[in-house]
């Protein structure tokens, strides 16, 4: 009995994701694909290499990544030749300080202390990388590159990396191993506690990873969801609601898009501080 | 009888509960905090973002695992 009622359940659910303007349709516009769909117009197809057996074709996330690289890259050029004319910023140079100094005042310093200067480069190039790419997302035919969980890997391999060096370099490599368990506890414990420590050096850059990469293909997926309810359902009369909740999630994508480059940020930040200044 | 779209309903469902759960009483204590010293409440209410976000990521973590079981 109970059985039948899961069984009928089961079958409703996988008749709605089978439709063919149901998840189908929802997946192909989250997930990474050869083309560049410009609804009404067309679709640009990307060229596909292959060298020695791996596929490194050109797909779409990796084309609005480059499309964010080369914005971050025009507008900080602009900005330093601003800075090399006169200290004092005017206009859009101004804007730029605003977040230049956020990002120098409330993630840096606290959580580096002294000697954050050398990586406020990297802190900053990622911050405005990540920020550039998931707006980029947000925009009509925009794509998330950071809804990639290959990209978002490699900035969480670039952050294990600076955190590990710097570590390494402030205090050498034996030592920076020692000091990652604190002084002062049972020789018993030491082993476990080592093993854990070094554990936790690869889960923080994973967690990383994974909660951008899960942030912003949630987020997508929900909008494209609540749009595709009026597929699902074939009537115009969900139209106003759906479209009304769809514009909602999109302002909280806003948000969530700058407090997701902030939270890379300022958690690498604070590995790094807690790599070079160990005894904290 | 596919369970796994079942499976990947609930464990949604589940999931969200226990971050919003987890986000609520960060909240709760974040604005009790900001009543009784309203001078600390930029630092208090940065500090909250950053634990939200924590949170949020663990709860994540469950539904990028519910994405998986759905669209085997």
């Amino acid at each position: 009995m109970i059985l039948e009622s899961v069984k009928v359940v089961t079958d409703t659910l996988s008749k709605v994701a089978d439709k063919n303007a149901g998840s189908g349709w929802i997946m192909h516009h989250v997930l990474d694909g050869n083309e560049l769909p410009l609804e009404p117009f067309g679709v640009i197809h990307l060229p596909q290499l292959h060298l020695f057996g791996l596929d490194i074709s050109i797909t779409k996330h990796i084309v609005f990544m480059w499309l964010a690289a080369i914005i971050v890259f025009f507008v900080f050029s602009f900005v330093a030749r601003a800075y090399k004319k006169s200290l004092v910023p005017k206009g859009f140079t101004n804007l730029i300080e605003i977040l230049i100094v956020f990002v120098r005042d409330e993630i840096a310093k606290p959580t580096i202390g002294e000697g954050y200067q050398k990586f406020l480069p990297f802190l900053l190039s990622t911050f405005f990388f990540i920020l550039t790419m998931n707006f980029l997302g947000l925009l009509p035919y925009g794509n998330t590159a950071t809804s990639n969980i290959a990209i978002t890997s490699t900035l969480a391999i670039f952050s294990f990396i600076v955190i590990q060096g710097s570590g390494m370099k402030k205090n050498g490599v034996f030592g920076y191993f020692k000091g990652l368990v604190p002084h002062g506890i049972p020789v018993l414990f030491l082993p476990v506690l080592f093993v854990v420590e070094v554990l936790g050096l690869f889960t923080k850059p994973f967690a990383l990873a994974v909660r951008l990469f899960a942030n912003m293909t949630a987020g997508h997926i929900v909008i494209f969801s609540l749009i595709g309810l009026i597929f699902v359902l074939q009537t115009y009369f969900v139209a106003p609601v759906s479209v009304a909740f769809a514009l909602f999630i999109d302002l909280l994508e806003i948000l969530v898009a700058l407090i997701q480059a902030y939270i890379f940020t300022i958690l690498t930040s604070l590995f790094i501080g807690m790599a070079v200044h160990q005894d904290h | 009888m596919d369970l796994a779209f079942l499976a990947a309903g609930i464990g949604a469902g589940l999931t969200v509960i226990g971050g919003g759960y987890g986000i609520g009483k960060l909240a709760a204590s974040a604005m009790d905090a900001s009543g009784r010293q309203p001078e600390a409440a930029g630092d208090i209410r940065t500090s909250m973002i950053i634990a939200a976000a924590l949170i949020e990521g663990i709860s994540l973590f469950g539904l990028v695992i519910c994405i998986l079981l759905a669209l085997k």
